[in-house]
C-alpha cells in the first residue's frame, strides 16, 4: 500500500517537473497522455484503497459496479435488435449480479461456469424466444462476448481475494494491489517503449501505437519490476522468479486486452467506450487489460499456490 | 411542487441512471423562453430531457403529456404534478373555444419553456414520423419563441415501445441550434424543416446504426 502511494507521488512528481520545461524537448500529447493517466490512477486506486480497508465485501461490489458500467458501454457501442431487450435485461440484472455474489461466496465451483455455461446457453435461447432470427449468431456473440469480458473475466479481480485456505493462508488483499498495480504499470511501460524511434507497429490497421519494442520492453521491464515487487506475492521465499514469470503473463495479457478492445472499437468507429462521456475514456478503455489478464492470473496463482506452498 | 433540493436530486439519479452525456451544439443553455421539440420513442423521453437541462432552466421548462398518461397511477401522477410541473393536454375532450395550443401559450405567460414531442405518439424508434401541426401553430402564435430541436439517442434501446423493463445502456441528449417560423412559411415547409432540424444532430453525432 505505501509502496502504491510512493509510485503514485513520483508518478505525479514527475509529471509536475515535465510540465515545467514544456515545449523543449516532449511532445505535448504525450504529456497530456501520460496526465490523464495519473489522474485515473489517483481516482483507481483511492478508491480501490478505501474498498480494501472496508473488507473484500465491499472490494467485490466495487468490482461488480466496474463490470456494470464497463458492460453499459459495451452494449451501448454494440447494434442489438429489438428482439434482443429481454435478453439483455436478464444479463444486466441476473448474471451480472449473480456472478459477483457468486465470487463473493468464494463458490468458485459456480462463480466459474455460471456464464460461459449456463448464461451462454440461456441467451441464444431466449432470443430465439423473440423470434427474431435475422443474424442471430451475430447478436448472440455480441451479447456473449460483451459479458465474458466485462463481466467474466473482470470478476476474476476480486476472486483474486478468495484464493487463501486454512491450510495456505495468503495476504490476498496484498495480491489484489500487486496486480492491478503491475497491469497498470506494464500498460504505462509498453506505452512508453512504444516511443522510441525505429518502430515496428505489430497490427496496423487496429492499433498504430502499439509497436514490437513497447511489446518486447514492456513485458521485460513490466517482470523486473515484478521481480523486485516480489514480496507482494503469495511466494515470498525467495521466489523472484515466480513473480517476474506472473508480472510477463500479466504483461501479455494486459496487451491481448488492449489490442482485442481497440479491434472492437476500431469497427464500431470510435475513439474510446466512453465517447458518449465527452472528453473522458470510458470504464471500459481504463479496464480492458485488467479484464484480461485477470482470469488467467487467478488460475495461474491458484495453481502454483499447490505447487510452491 | 416539491422543493428545489428534492427536484434535483430527483434530476441527478434521472441522470445517472440513464447515463445521459448532453451535447449543446450551436446552441447554449438560456432561460429565455423556448419550446424544445424531440423525436419520441420511449416512455422516458421526458424525463431525462427535463433532467439533462441546468437546473435553473429546468425550473422554468415544462414538459407537455397528455392527461389521461399522466395521470393514471400514483407515480407518473406525483412526477407530472409535483417535479415536473408538466403541462397536461385533455386529449379526451378538446374544448372548441380552447384548444391545447391557447392553453400552452397562456400556461408559459412570458416565463416558462415548453418541451415537445410533435411526433404525437412514440414511434417504433427505427424512422422518426411526420410531424403534427401543434408546433407550427404554436410558433405562429408566440413567433418569439426560441424552437430549440432535440434528438434523444438510444432511449429506444433502454424502454421500447411495448416494454416494461428497462436495459441500462447509455442515452446521449443533443440540443441543436433554434430555428424560427419565417414570415408566411407554410406549415408543411416549416414542420419538414423542423422534423429535419432533428434529424441532422442524429446523424451529426454518431455513425452507429440501431439495427444490424
Amino acid at each position: 500500500m505505501v509502496g502504491v502511494l510512493v509510485l503514485l507521488g513520483a508518478a505525479t512528481f514527475a509529471l509536475r517537473a515535465l510540465k515545467r520545461q514544456t515545449e523543449a524537448s516532449i511532445n505535448p500529447a504525450i504529456l497530456e497522455t501520460f496526465r490523464l493517466r495519473v489522474r485515473a490512477w489517483w481516482i483507481l486506486f483511492s478508491t480501490l484503497a478505501a474498498a480494501l480497508l472496508l473488507g473484500p465485501v465491499v472490494t467485490t461490489i466495487l468490482f461488480g459496479l466496474l463490470a456494470f458500467w464497463a458492460l453499459r458501454e459495451f452494449i451501448t457501442l454494440t447494434p442489438t435488435r429489438p428482439g434482443d431487450h429481454r435478453t439483455l435485461f436478464w444479463v444486466f440484472f441476473l448474471f451480472t449480479p449473480l456472478q459477483f455474489v457468486l465470487v463473493g461466496m468464494g463458490e468458485y465451483q459456480l462463480y466459474s461456469i455460471a456464464i460461459p455455461v449456463y448464461a451462454f446457453l440461456f441467451i441464444p435461447a431466449r432470443i430465439a424466444m423473440d423470434g427474431d432470427h435475422k443474424r442471430f449468431l451475430e447478436r448472440t456473440a455480441k451479447i456473449q462476448a460483451g459479458l465474458l469480458i466485462c463481466v467474466y473475466c473482470l470478476s476474476y479481480a476480486p476472486a483474486l481475494l478468495t484464493l487463501g485456505t486454512v491450510e495456505r493462508p495468503i495476504n490476498s488483499t496484498g495480491l489484489l494491489l500487486f496486480f492491478v498495480v503491475m497491469v497498470q504499470l506494464s500498460d504505462v511501460l509498453q506505452y512508453a517503449w512504444a516511443q522510441i524511434p525505429s518502430r515496428h507497429v505489430i497490427v496496423p490497421t487496429i492499433s498504430p501505437s502499439r509497436t514490437w519494442e513497447g511489446l518486447l520492453g514492456g513485458t521485460i521491464s513490466t517482470s523486473l519490476l515484478g521481480a523486485v515487487l516480489w514480496w507482494a506475492t503469495p511466494f515470498p521465499g525467495g521466489y523472484f522468479w515466480l513473480a517476474a514469470l506472473l508480472s510477463a503473463v500479466i504483461a501479455l495479457m494486459g496487451f491481448a486486452g488492449g489490442l482485442t478492445m481497440s479491434a472492437i472499437k476500431r469497427d464500431r468507429g470510435v475513439q474510446d467506450f466512453g465517447t458518449l462521456v465527452e472528453g473522458h475514456g470510458g470504464v471500459l478503455d481504463r479496464i480492458d487489460s485488467i479484464c484480461f489478464a485477470a482470469p488467467v492470473f487467478f488460475h495461474l496463482t491458484r495453481w502454483l499456490l499447490t505447487y510452491f506452498p | 411542487m416539491e422543493t428545489t433540493i428534492t427536484i434535483n436530486i430527483l434530476a441527478l439519479i434521472a441522470r445517472v441512471l440513464s447515463g445521459a452525456s448532453v451535447r449543446w451544439v450551436d446552441c447554449q443553455p438560456d432561460t429565455c423562453q423556448r419550446v424544445y421539440f424531440a423525436n419520441h420513442t420511449s416512455h422516458l423521453d421526458a424525463l431525462v430531457l427535463w433532467s439533462a437541462l441546468p437546473a435553473e432552466v429546468r425550473a422554468r421548462t415544462r414538459p407537455v403529456g397528455a392527461k389521461d398518461y399522466w395521470t393514471a397511477g400514483p407515480i407518473r401522477r406525483y412526477c407530472a404534478t409535483k417535479v415536473f410541473n408538466a403541462l397536461l393536454i385533455d386529449r379526451k375532450e378538446i374544448k372548441v373555444h380552447e384548444s391545447p395550443i391557447d392553453l400552452m401559450i397562456r400556461e408559459i405567460g412570458n416565463r416558462d419553456s415548453l418541451i415537445v414531442f410533435p411526433e404525437g405518439g412514440r414511434s417504433s424508434g427505427r424512422e422518426m414520423g411526420e410531424f403534427k401541426s401543434g408546433l407550427y401553430y404554436l410558433c405562429k402564435k408566440r413567433p418569439d419563441l426560441e424552437a430549440i430541436p432535440v434528438y434523444i439517442d438510444n432511449m429506444n434501446r433502454i424502454l421500447p415501445r411495448g416494454q416494461v423493463l428497462p436495459v441500462p445502456l447509455l442515452t446521449c441528449i443533443t440540443f441543436g441550434p433554434p430555428i424560427w417560423l419565417e414570415a408566411g412559411e407554410p406549415k408543411a415547409e416549416f414542420l419538414a424543416r423542423a422534423r429535419q432540424s432533428v434529424l441532422r444532430l442524429k446523424e451529426g453525432w454518431t455513425t452507429q446504426e440501431h439495427s444490424v
